[in-house]
């Protein structure tokens, strides 16, 4: 997953990556001549007592240690470079990819999950990828030109590298092959343990209401103990690593010495290669570690990788068209045929067979109790989903067919949840209309019963105002979000259930300036209180997904139950009459 | 990787913490605490005092530490010693290559005076220093016996060694293991008012963060710096012991090492600081387009935002590679000083052992300590911000552990006879803030199976009636009595036992919808128990229309069910919890009034023979209780019926009239 990840958007920079890898071979092979010169300085110089040998060596030496460095820091110069790149456009790959999910692609990952993975996940990958370039790329350099040396040095000696190698390669890597799942192990019991804590402090009213605090103890010592168990485990797989490994090391240099000294005292080799083989000894073992260092920090990567991929992988549910219309008679009229939608794999659908026509100038309010497909109903329209069966118009145009841009143009929704975006209230409010005058803005948000206290705010329209909108109240941002839709001046204005945190006075006020403000336009309005609806030309009754009822409140109160029910549980029998 | 990066070369990278940040990320699928890591050290550490509060932790360990210790002095006294020996070796095979071309039978002495009456001063030198035994074979019996013995020293540094850091491991997990659990019992005896007090994140981020980077920091450092320390010590030590103008050479490359890696790490600081700034506006970016991902949508604004996205994006990217390039370039540097130091001691050393002041075998043994000498003294380099950053996380671990606590409960608890659900409120008064009083005087008295419905404006105390009933808050004044009983002398768990609450905010845990309304119910509650709770509270509906049904898991942030829907699963919990008393907090706000209704039917059979509190805005709600209390600035104003108070023209009918007038008027 890594692997396919990492070279779909490493190929842009192969030349980048060419001379990150020729620069590393240069720094690597600069490093293993060392111990060859150091070698002939034994063997020419001190054993011959040669000193100006020695000397000039010693100089040879340090120009091969100053191109050492500077391809070392070519490497990290273009291997930094490179891997911010590659983290950077995996970044935007994976956020142009969420930009294109409808909202149920959105729902399923959780915005959180998403947030996580376009942030943290590609970090860690980023990170693995630096780490490749700057030290991986030369650890298999590293390896085989130490054996190369080394062999360069004595042959017969060099054999003893099919004992060595070998021998750490398979110990290192059934170390390796045990820990990994280990580590993956504490990683999700961290994650166990840290999920217990979270949900113990956002939930410690109801676990102090329902008494489970014995319960949340249990629960938490149980994950902590697990937890505790598996890093022990792995911690004693790590002990043995590195005492394992430099057992290894150090009595391979043992069998070096010994070796060496047999060929030497026969003349097959000078002393000095014998040192010097020590040294490549020392690289090739080296890399073999670095090597198998990396492999351990492959799996969390891995774990990452997996998750962007997913994310990479998945197709929205709503596609733009391939042949988009572009040009709409823009009156605003709006139809459902037959609509139907039902979750994947869900035993009921959330809406069925609902057909409605709401036209410009008119008021549609949808009423139904919680649950029943209202919202799910709205968000069909400007395609945050789509319809499982039958059709949504605009102007009798399949919004399917539509242009998104164009789609977009004719609708003003103000979702359930009204979410303002950080910045000032100016900017909130030309959020679809980035050419209002502050006039148009002022205006809109005396509709919306806004203007008063965006006046007293420090700034006015410039007030600002938190992430989420955080920072106002739930009834003042409800109302900036319908003042946002307003500056928009759409054809189509969708209302979901946005009065619900307005007092009873200010909700009639506002609804009384709306009526003006909207009077050419189709407005689609999903309530729970029926005093918000009850004006509307049109009231649909949902009950489960299915309309059970269609007409006025006259109409309805007459001839529907359900919407009787509805009426009479909010007001007494006396009032509704 | 959590411990991968204990030795070996990989831990040579920058010491920066943006390196080590993203490990402490959030766990996968995790909410949006990324933004929390990685912030600049608090400024007022107190680093001795958390220093030594954070070591005293691990005091039970103090035997298990002291052998860890023990072991760790011989094993690295062994290591060091190992090469020296080594070196004898070479010496043993050096001196056979000498005194093969000399004739056997000489001494070395006779055998240097006769080459340097050969001209050759230099090598007689060489030979007077060596164990020479002129003659044609190197004596590979002294060689054999060195190497035995140097293999032996090996083995035995591996086994202390491993021995070494699996004590240490042990030390370091119980040591976690128990400040876990500090900290979770703690967070159960800490009072609500903490938790209101401060930001859930903080608490948060204490509690998990901050514990699992004390851990990271122990597992890193505890074995690592003594075994750095012991080992720079001792390679010092032979190195000046082999020659200590050699030594010196060396030496002379540790200040300049010094002052190139904080040169550069003091060049790099501010670039991740720049990198970590930008990182954070991306992300913040990133977080509200995602959470408004659907208005983005709706008013077609993805051009912008996406624009937005690629400036910050780039931001990061150079912001990022001037960051990493920088602090990339200090393993460079410390390998270029280090090959530097090679070279010297290459040549220094060559020039000594051509004198015959030193052993080929010594400079070889030196050769392998000076590269030694260097791991250890960049580890430790590295280790200081490390231990920075793990110690100020205890602290802040220590600040939570040294907050405040409730009032334990009553040794001998009182326990009422039999719970009927008899309140009373007898002179209670309260205040959350010392200068300001909220609820003074408060009396209130109410009969089993009564419901009693809390209104009036926000601030007035009603949700603080409930918190005190539920002793989440402990009374300042007066008492609250159920049946006979003082709650203050019973346990909280008692006294809770009693009451089944459904709250403002709706908490559900990650765990299936059949698992969440279960929550309250005794261990092995029936499924059929559960989908009968479901149905009374209209929750069974639309877990049908999930994939999943009952087995849909909720995820952390409960984003596959809507506010109402997770107030329904919240209900049919205090339904199948079946108590004697029930709290109604705002519970059915988001929920329609229909659906409401319906809940409230099923409410009122669960209600019969219970006593209960509803809070509510919504009179609408309210209208058949028993005893309506009004509510205005922490006191109560009026109480009786709908009727009554309806027709005692007083705060409630102003309340009524507010909300229903124009309703009224519409309809009529």
């Amino acid at each position: 997953m890594l692997v396919r990840l990492a070279r779909a958007h490493l190929r842009p920079y192969r030349r980048s990556i060419s001379l990150i890898v020729l620069l590393q071979l240069i720094q690597t092979l600069a490093t293993l001549y060392l111990p060859t010169l150091n070698a002939d300085i034994i063997d020419n110089g001190v054993v011959a007592g040669d000193t100006g040998y020695i000397f000039r060596t010693g100089g040879f030496m340090i120009a091969v240690t100053v191109l050492q460095i500077a391809c070392a820091i070519g490497a990290v110069y273009f291997g930094a470079r490179t891997a911010m790149a590659l983290g950077r456009d995996i970044r935007a790959a994976v956020f142009d990819r969420v930009q294109l999910f409808s909202a149920r692609e959105v729902g399923r990952f959780g915005a959180p999950s998403l947030i996580t993975r376009t942030t943290n996940d590609v970090q860690q990958v980023q990170m693995l990828v630096l780490m490749t370039f700057t030290m991986m790329v030369s650890a298999p350099i590293m390896c085989v030109g130490g054996i190369a040396m080394a062999l360069n040095q004595d042959v017969p000696l060099s054999a003893l590298l099919l004992v060595i190698v070998p021998v750490l390669g398979i110990l290192v890597s059934l170390i390796v092959r045990r820990m990994r799942p280990l580590f993956r192990g504490v990683q999700e019991r961290i994650d166990t343990v840290n999920r217990v804590l979270r949900e113990q402090i956002a939930g410690i009213r109801v676990i102090r209401a329902f008494v489970r605090d014995r319960y949340e103890r249990e629960r938490f010592a149980g994950a902590n103990t697990d937890l505790y168990d598996i890093s022990i485990r792995a911690g004693r797989l790590m002990s043995m690593m590195f005492p394992l490994v430099m057992l290894i090391v150090n009595l391979s240099s043992v069998a070096v010495v010994w070796f060496g000294g047999l060929r030497i005292d026969a003349k097959e080799m000078e002393i000095g290669a014998l040192t010097a083989f020590l040294s490549y000894l020392m690289y090739i073992l080296m890399s073999i570690m670095m090597a198998t260092f990396m492999v351990m920090m492959l799996p969390r990567a891995e774990v990452c990788a997996e998750r962007i991929q997913e994310v990479l992988a998945t197709e929205s549910s709503v596609t733009p068209p391939a042949a988009p219309v572009s040009t709409l008679r823009r009156h605003g009229e709006l139809e459902l045929r037959d609509v139907e939608f039902r979750f994947p794999g869900a035993e009921q659908p959330v809406l069925k067979d609902i057909s409605l026509i709401a036209r410009p100038g008119e008021t549609t309010a949808v009423i139904g109790s919680t649950g029943s497909g209202k919202s799910t109903l709205l968000g069909l329209v400007p395609r945050l989903f789509d319809a499982t069966g039958g059709t949504v118009l605009v102007d009798g145009e399949d919004v399917r067919t539509l242009a998104p841009e164009t789609l977009a143009a004719v609708i003003g929704l103000v979702p359930q949840k009204p979410y303002l975006f950080s910045g000032t209230v100016a900017s909130n409010l030309r959020y679809g209309n980035p050419d209002a005058t502050d006039d148009e803005l002022w205006h809109a948000l005396e509709t919306a019963q806004a203007r008063d206290f965006v006046a007293r705010m420090e700034g006015g329209l410039d007030a600002s105002i938190a992430q989420g909108g955080t920072n106002v109240s739930g009834g003042q941002r409800q109302r900036l979000a319908i003042a946002r839709a307003l500056v928009r001046k759409p054809e189509i204005y969708l209302f979901d259930d946005s009065f619900s945190a307005l007092d009873y006075a200010t909700d009639a006020a506002l609804r009384a300036a709306l009526a003006r403000e909207t009077d050419r336009a189709t407005v689609v309005i999903v309530a729970q209180r029926v005093s918000t609806i009850r004006g509307a030309d049109r009231i649909v009754v949902l009950d489960e997904g299915r309309i059970v009822g269609t007409g006025t409140h006259g109409e309805l109160m007459a001839g529907n139950e359900t919407y009787r029910e509805i009426v009479l549980s909010q007001l007494t029998e006396q009032e509704a009459a | 990787m959590t411990t991968a990066d204990k030795q070996g070369p990989a831990t040579d990278r920058a010491p920066e913490a943006p390196a080590s940040a993203p490990r402490r990320g959030p766990a996968p699928g995790g909410g949006p605490m990324a933004r929390m890591m990685g912030g600049p050290i608090d400024k007022s550490l107190n680093f001795k005092g958390s220093g030594k509060r954070l070591l005293a932790q691990m005091r039970p360990e103090r035997g298990l530490i002291t052998v860890a210790l023990l072991l760790g002095v011989l094993s690295v006294a062994l290591t060091v010693v190992g090469p020296k020996v080594l070196g004898r070796a070479t010496d043993l095979i050096m001196a056979g290559i000498v005194g093969r071309d000399l004739p056997a039978g000489l001494t070395k002495e006779q055998a240097a005076d006769l080459l340097r009456a050969h001209g050759q001063g230099g090598l007689a030198d060489l030979v007077a220093s060596m164990p020479v035994a002129p003659g044609p074979h190197t004596d590979f019996g002294a060689v054999g016996m060195v190497l035995l013995f140097v293999a032996l020293i090996y083995v035995g540094s591996s086994v202390f060694g491993f021995v070494q850091a699996r004590i240490a491991t042990r030390v370091v997990q119980r040591t976690v293991f128990r400040m876990r659990e500090q900290v979770e019992e703690k967070l159960a005896r800490l009072p609500l008012s903490y938790f209101d007090k401060q930001q859930r994140g903080e608490v948060l981020s204490r509690a998990t963060n901050d514990i699992d980077n004390i851990q990271q920091t122990l597992q890193q450092t505890l074995s690592q710096i003594v075994a750095s320390l012991l080992t720079i010590v001792g390679v010092l030590g032979m190195m000046f012991w082999i020659s200590w103008l050699l030594a010196l050479v060396a030496l002379v490359t540790v200040p300049v090492s010094v002052v190139v890696a904080t040169k550069v790490g003091k060049r790099a600081q501010p670039q991740f600081v720049q990198q970590w700034k930008t990182t954070g506006k991306l992300n913040a970016h990133i977080e509200e387009m995602y959470t408004g991902h659907s208005l983005v949508k709706v008013f077609g604004r993805e051009k912008e935002s996406a624009a937005l996205f690629r400036e910050q994006n780039d931001a990061l990217y150079s912001a990022g590679f001037k960051a990493q390039f920088i602090s990339g370039i200090i393993q460079p540097a410390m390998m270029f000083i280090g090959n530097l130091n090679y070279v010297l001691v290459a040549v220094v050393g060559g020039l000594r052992v051509a004198s015959g002041a030193l052993s080929i075998g010594d400079v070889q043994a030196f050769i392998q300590y000076s590269r030694q000498f260097s791991q250890p003294l960049t580890q430790v380099a590295s280790m200081a911000n490390l231990v920075q950053s793990g110690v100020a996380s205890a602290e802040r671990v220590f600040e939570l552990l040294d907050a405040a606590e409730q009032h334990p409960d009553a040794e001998r608890p009182a326990r009422p006879e039999q719970v009927t659900g008899r309140v009373a409120f007898e002179g209670v008064s309260f205040r959350y803030d010392e200068n300001k009083p909220l609820i003074e005087d408060l009396s209130l008295s109410v009969r089993p199976g009564q419901t009693v419905a809390i209104v009036g404006p926000t601030g007035a105390g009603k949700t603080t009636l409930v918190n005190l009933l539920m002793r989440f808050y402990e009374v300042r004044d007066g008492r609250i009595v159920l049946d006979g009983v003082d709650i203050a002398e019973m346990s909280r768990e008692e006294l809770r036992g009693h009451i089944g609450m459904v709250l403002q905010d709706t908490w559900l845990f990650g765990g299936t919808i059949a698992e969440n309304i279960a929550y309250g119910a005794p261990e092995g509650t029936s499924r059929d128990k559960v989908v009968e709770a479901a149905r009374a509270t209209h929750v069974d509906r639309f877990v049908r229309t999930l994939p999943d049904g009952y087995d849909t898991v909720i995820d952390e942030e409960g984003a596959n069910v809507s506010v109402g829907e997770k107030q329904l699963i919240t209900i049919a919990r205090a339904f199948l919890a079946e108590p004697a008393i029930l709290v109604l907090d705002e519970a059915t706000s988001s929920v329609d009034t229909r659906t409401e209704v319906l809940i409230q039917h099923a409410m009122a059979q669960l209600r019969s023979g219970r006593t209960s509190f509803v809070i509510a805005h919504r009179l609408s709600t309210i209208r058949d209780a028993d005893l309506i209390l009004v509510m205005e600035n922490g006191s109560i104003v009026e109480q009786g019926t709908h009727g009554t108070l309806l027709s005692a023209d007083g705060a409630y009918a102003r309340l009524y009239a507010a909300q229903f007038a124009e309703a009224v008027t519409e309809a009529g």
